[in-house]
């Protein structure tokens, strides 16, 4: 450990400097064309954009890590192919987020709100690549804030305001009992480095009941970043109230976030308690799975059926957790990526139906097949692999999944999963069945999809196709990710 | 001469009493004062643990010491967002207590 700068330290976070200097430039221009509402309208989504896509692209080129990886700024952050697949998907999802957000009125002129975005997938990159407990604590706190903000950016709705401060409080209280179970870990070890924590969680001298207790009070605050029961009582409120592209992107980048911090400190630092905590993640996906698939059963809402989806869909995912193996981490990242194209595809398309019939509720998809053929086929693919039928790309992820569980002996986990699936597919044909048969309603006033929305409907369409057909490039960065962490 | 215990139940009680403020006030503002307690007992407990180690130790480690100081970068930044929040809610509702936000249910 030097203090000498090295190049490798700055490769290390490139893509968070591109994010932050990208995030001054708009804010910049906000102010530049602050008389001139129309160019803010038309441009910050692309600049967002194009800017994240710059960035991913040099990133590829400069900043991908070698090897087994390092680690950088004195320990504080792990340089792995883990981290750097994880970056690939927050930022894929705020490119995504930005071009949707272009076609919401109260969105698409606020430079702040694109700036937000930015930060908070800076946090994200931060925590999928954190080495110690204290940058994962401000990655954390630096994604979750923005987030808060950008749920109740609208505030002239209630809707929105409401969804902020319930998000906001939620937020607050799991953050506060995770950073507890944080100041136990430093307490009971001596160090917040998670690579050391491993070994001094194995060396056995623990009092009794003390690692487990910790292990509780962190998964709280992990539950709540993945929106998994009995942490999921935010998630319905905050996805229906927020602006549709906020809960597009807290349902796909902040969830994936959740996951690659679980990931990580379960399997690193909390290796020697793996019998404990898969226990408890079968117990978490279980509940997430049933909870989110009943409940959703109930919904008229969309969004609020998408939200308790997606409380589902972190059950699912985390068989792939509890199996506690490389093919169930390479399962929760091919996951991951599936879920983010598909679940940002079916919010985009909420989001144009709302704003051109005026309401969230399921029957405002009526007959949309034949109020537009093109969207209904895109939300046919969309909830099709969501509800995980071949060939789109949630049927490999599911298939994925169970097999981790399956290789491991979970069998009941498997059985209780694919019947939470059946359950699944019902709600979701069930919208389907309003789409396809059901008399088209009333369009309130028609606004074309702006090209910014087209064009990233067509990229999340496009990759719920290819991650369903071909199969092989998803699969390898999904590998790369995991031997980078289960390289210990 | 205090005992590293007595801090640990001190912020352990700091941190139930917290918790308990935070799940049963109504008012959002209490909630958040509850949260703010809380922190202050993951601090104590923080700050109590360095100096253990510290005692411990020949070689200082600052680990314990950046750590809270971050806490209270952090729980300054969430109470500013919070408030912000809280007095957006205000303005729509007239009403600062959380139950009656009930436009979002089902």
């Amino acid at each position: 450990m030097s203090s000498a700068f090295t190049p490798e330290m700055w490769r290390s976070i490139f893509p968070e400097i591109g994010l932050l200097i990208l995030a001054i430039v708009l804010l910049v221009f906000d102010l530049i064309w602050l008389k001139q509402p129309q160019m803010r309208a038309r441009w910050l989504g692309w600049m967002t954009s194009i800017g994240i896509v710059l960035i991913m692209g040099i990133s590829a080129g400069i900043s991908m890590p070698q090897g087994q990886g390092s680690v950088e700024w004195g320990g504080m952050l792990r340089f792995d192919a883990a981290g750097f697949v994880f970056r690939m998907i927050f930022m894929s999802a705020a490119a995504l987020t930005a071009l949707f957000a272009s076609q919401f009125e109260a969105l698409k002129k606020r430079g702040e709100f694109y700036a937000l975005l930015l930060i908070s997938t800076l946090g994200m990159n931060l925590m999928a690549s954190a080495a110690d407990l204290i940058l994962l604590f401000l990655a954390i706190e630096t994604t979750s804030l923005p987030l808060y903000v950008m749920a109740g950016f609208l505030t002239r709705d209630d809707r929105s305001v409401e969804a902020g401060i319930k998000y906001f409080l939620f937020g607050a209280i799991t953050s506060a009992v995770m950073l507890y179970g944080f100041s136990l870990i430093y307490g009971l070890t001596g160090t917040t480095q998670i690579y050391e924590l491993r070994s001094a969680f194995q060396a056995g001298n623990l009092p009794v009941g003390l690692a487990e207790l910790v292990i509780v009070l962190v998964l709280v605050g992990f539950g709540f970043k993945i929106s998994a029961a009995p942490f999921h009582f935010w998630a319905p409120d905050v996805y229906s109230g927020a602006p549709t592209p906020v809960a597009g992107f807290l349902s796909t980048a902040s969830k994936a976030a959740g996951f690659a911090v679980l990931l990580r400190v379960l399997q690193i630092a909390f290796a020697g308690q793996g019998s404990l905590w898969t226990v408890l993640i079968a117990v978490l996906a279980t509940a997430s799975m049933l909870i989110g698939n009943y409940l959703a059963l109930a919904q008229r809402s969309i969004k609020r059926l998408l939200a308790y989806s997606s409380i589902a869909h972190a059950g699912y995912i985390l068989i792939g957790v509890a199996a506690d193996s490389e093919l169930g981490t390479l399962s929760v990242i091919y996951y991951l990526i599936a879920y983010l194209v598909t679940n940002l595809a079916a919010f985009g398309i909420v989001n144009l139906i709302e704003s051109r019939v005026g309401s969230d509720e399921i029957s405002a998809l009526a007959g949309l097949n034949r109020r537009s053929a093109g969207l209904g086929l895109a939300m046919l693919a969309a909830l099709l692999s969501l509800g995980g039928i071949p060939p789109f790309a949630g049927f490999f992820a599911k298939l994925l999944v169970f097999a981790a569980a399956v290789e491991r002996g979970l069998i009941w986990l498997v059985l209780v999963g694919v019947f939470n699936a059946v359950v699944g597919l019902y709600y979701y044909l069930n919208v389907l069945k309003v789409i396809y048969l059901h008399p088209p309603v009333e369009e309130k006033e028609v606004f074309p999809p702006t090209p910014a929305w087209r064009i990233a409907l067509w990229v999340c369409l496009a990759g719920i196709l290819l991650i369903g057909f071909w199969f092989a490039p998803w699969y390898s960065l999904a590998q790369a990710a995991t031997s980078a962490i289960w390289i210990y | 001469m205090i005992p590293l215990a007595w801090y640990l139940i001190f912020s352990a009680a700091l941190f139930c009493i917290g918790l308990f403020g935070a799940l049963a006030r109504k008012n959002a503002v209490a909630i958040l004062m509850g949260v703010e307690l809380m922190l202050n007992a993951v601090n104590v407990n923080l700050i109590a643990f360095w100096h253990y180690y510290a005692q411990m130790r020949s070689t200082p480690y600052v680990h314990g010491l950046a750590f809270t100081t971050m806490v209270f970068v952090v729980a300054a930044a969430e109470v500013a967002v919070g408030l912000a929040l809280v007095i957006s809610a205000y303005r729509r509702r007239q009403t600062p207590v959380v139950d009656e936000l009930t436009l979002l249910k089902g």
